[in-house]
């Protein structure tokens, strides 16, 4: 990798909202799931084999499957985050493999919240 | 409170805030000065509407007009039409769906709401091991600032000017750090970053490198600019800790491809590398001089601090240490400006650095409490705001009892002391600490002296034996507070508790042992009537210390719902249960052993405590 240049940080952070944030395109659907030690060790692991499963199944190409770290309330964890193009965000929490799979199939490929399971809509306020 | 005509509701959900609404936020206000409104309108900044698809976003109450996918150059011409004439601008206006999501919002739910995020900012938005998602969401944009705008000397007294304080317990400025380690006179200095959190219940710095571990390099990056002939930074990792060693690893190796991390960064003449040091999980070596002393390859032991570390810390170089929340809040306060960071908190700090705590604190909320989790919130909000609204109040709705804060060295708070803002004075005051942010909350099923025994169990078994006061005074003091809890304590055992806490606190080397006694000395000021009913009465009003309780059988309930079901007697150690199947059964207290085994197994509830 080259080394960057100050001008670099623009074009880099242009290129991840375009491959990244549904709103500008690449994907239809980005699902996050939270991996700090929390989540994992209330079986994050588990719920992230469940959608790769799910997508190699389905063989949908427009979902961006990612991880991030501890979204704050670990006390709900296994947690994930669904936005779907044009949409809020969408928090889910307590999960089973049962449970993402229904998210799956309802909120991923229907656009139809999978409300018993949602904890919150939305993104959280920035100081 | 002024009165404001018009309020102006500018979204600052992460959606909004990453589509620029801080640029129309500063778009508006500009206007409004233009059109002489500063006395009728006001711009405030919200928690996220839900609409993130069409920000950014402008509510203008109190008419409810929504407008959304705002640009700067939108703003003149909307001003004049809205505020000035009074004609809401058709265009830039949104009609919202019938449909109504029956799912809460984010800003409705006080966990998130009551937050104020800075070093948490990209939780749970990007992905901690691509570096290319830190950049996206405004990162390195501070070093790049510093690297081409400012002079060592202006980022110093930039940081100087925000009021920032240590955030890992201490609270000591850290302009004031950075500029003492600055004065001294070497070719040679380092920085590092200490991610030895080994306080029980404190997991805010773990969070923070698993999830953003870059804004802690920026941090150190800047710093060792502003500090100057820092060319080595060391990350001080606790080997419990393996995804946070992981993700900082891999982090350190994408900034040194990406040559944010090496010779010549930004091509501006300037070198820094970092280099991860792992603990091997000795609780003292998040002690400043026991931490070098072990990065040195040497026994993590704490020296007496004559020579402060800043002047002859590693390899007896100057050294600047700082924690990790700190070190994270260093690109913010660049990229945001010092009075925007000292807007927010406690106190002043314009003239003197210690008047006030500035900024937020994370804190790691754990125990008795519904929501548990990481909380950034403000300096300056009550405990009580903390525990009953982020926090969503006490697990099965029982009451309150006290709040620990700042680790197993913290002080116990109780319910009457609640209203008290989150300060690293007004913390100390009540005996207590800011600490690194663990909070443990307590509710009446919890005995405090037993509380007390357990954290002064953790420093002594973690006191690393350098010197007497810590090392054989906690040792006494665990054995005093043992022989309470088993009913064999005397009023002279509280005297001598106390004396020795005041003891130790005074003469021990360093912090652990200086403030090891803290949870002794702040529930025998709050809670003495617990001690005192373990000492003269023999009792545990909590009925957790086991030795205090004297088990019998409601016999009622044995025989009537249990239908005399022998469980108890199965799992009595000691033979202390008689009785035959489908009668009553009896504790013979003679042979009690006073295990509790009985209490535990009983499906009805029939094992009372007396």
């Amino acid at each position: 990798m080259p080394k960057l240049k100050i001008e670099d940080l623009e074009k880099i952070s242009e290129d991840v909202k375009q491959k990244m944030t549904v709103r500008e395109g690449g994907g239809r659907v980005k699902i996050t799931v939270h991996m700090g030690t929390c989540g994992i060790a209330a079986g994050a692991r588990n719920i992230m084999t469940a959608f790769i499963d799910e997508l190699e199944k389905s063989k949908v190409t427009d979902v961006i499957l990612t991880t991030s770290g501890c979204a704050g309330l670990c006390s709900r964890e296994p947690m994930i985050t669904v936005e779907v193009m044009h949409e809020a965000p969408v928090k889910y929490v307590d999960l089973t493999e049962e449970k993402a799979r229904k998210i799956f199939a309802e909120h991923v490929l229907r656009g139809k919240f999978v409300v018993d399971y949602a904890l919150s809509i939305g993104s959280e306020r920035i100081q | 409170m002024k009165e404001y005509r018009i309020q102006l509701m500018v979204c600052a959900g992460t959606g909004c805030v990453s589509n620029h609404s801080f640029d129309i936020k500063d778009a508006l206000e500009k206007e409004i000065v233009k059109h002489k409104l500063q006395n009728e309108a006001q711009v405030v900044m919200t928690g996220c509407n839900g609409f993130c698809g069409a920000g950014p976003i402008l509510v203008v109450q109190p008419d409810g007009i929504f407008y959304q996918l705002l640009k700067v150059q939108d703003i003149p011409h909307l001003v004049e039409e809205h505020l000035l004439k009074g004609r809401p601008v058709k265009k830039l206006m949104y009609v919202p769906p019938v449909k109504e999501a029956p799912v809460p919002k984010m800003s409705d739910i006080p966990f998130f709401a009551n937050q104020t995020l800075i070093a948490l900012r990209n939780r749970g938005l990007i992905d901690p091991e691509k570096i290319d998602d830190y950049i996206a969401r405004g990162g390195y944009k501070a070093l790049a600032k510093v690297l081409t705008t400012m002079t060592p000397d202006e980022v110093l007294s930039e940081i100087k000017r925000s009021g920032l304080r240590g955030r890992g317990g201490g609270g000591f400025p850290t302009g004031i750090k950075w500029e003492t380690c600055k004065h001294v006179n070497s070719d040679v200095k380092y920085v590092i970053c200490n991610a030895d959190e080994g306080d029980p219940g404190a997991f805010m710095d773990r969070s923070i490198i698993e999830g953003d571990p870059h804004s802690v390099m920026e941090g150190m990056i800047i710093g060792a600019y502003a500090i100057e002939n820092v060319s080595q930074g060391y990350i001080y990792v606790r080997m419990e800790y393996p995804l946070a060693i992981k993700r900082f690893n891999i982090a350190i190796q994408q900034a040194r491809e990406y040559g944010l991390l090496g010779k010549n960064i930004f091509d501006k003449g300037f070198d820094f590398d970092i280099d991860v040091r792992r603990g091997a999980g000795a609780f003292v070596c998040g002690e400043s001089t026991a931490l070098m002393a072990s990065v040195e390859g040497k026994p993590g032991e704490p020296r007496a601090k004559y020579v402060h570390t800043v002047e002859r810390g590693l390899w007896d170089k100057p050294t600047c240490l700082n924690n990790v929340e700190t070190w994270a809040n260093v690109a913010q306060i660049i990229l945001r400006g010092s009075d925007w960071f000292s807007s927010i908190g406690t106190g002043d700090v314009s003239k003197d650095a210690w008047g006030g705590s500035k900024g937020t604190k994370v804190f790691s909320l754990a125990g008795k409490v519904n929501n548990t989790g990481l909380v950034e919130v403000p300096m300056g909000i009550t405990l009580r705001d903390i525990i009953f609204d982020v926090g969503g109040g006490i697990r099965n709705g029982k009451k309150f009892k006290a709040v620990q804060t700042g680790g197993p060295s913290g002080g116990f708070i109780p319910e009457s002391m609640l209203d008290i803002p989150v300060d690293y004075e007004e913390l100390t005051h009540v005996g207590s600490m800011m600490g690194s942010g663990g909070m443990v909350v307590t509710d009446e099923d919890n005995c405090m002296v037993d509380m007390a025994k357990y954290f002064l169990a953790f420093t002594q078994a973690e006191s690393c034996g350098k010197c007497i006061p810590c090392r054989e005074g906690t040792k006494r003091m665990l054995d005093i507070l043992e022989k309470i809890t088993k009913g064999e304590g005397t009023e002279e055992d509280l005297v001598l508790l106390e004396d020795l806490s005041y003891m130790i606190a005074e003469s021990s080397l360093c912090a652990l042992g200086g403030s090891a006694p803290n949870p002794v000395l702040t529930t025998l000021k709050f809670f003495r009537e617990e001690y005192e009913s373990h000492v003269r009465d023999k009792k545990c009003p909590a009925h957790i210390c086991r030795a205090l309780n004297n088990y019998v059988v409601d016999e009622k309930i044995c025989l009537e719902i249990g239908h005399g079901c022998d469980v108890c007697k199965k799992y009595c150690p000691d033979g202390a249960i008689v009785g035959e199947r489908k009668n009553v059964h009896y504790i013979d207290p003679v042979k009690c052993g006073k295990c509790g085994a009985c209490y535990d197994v009983c499906n009805f509830d029939a094992i009372k405590i007396l």
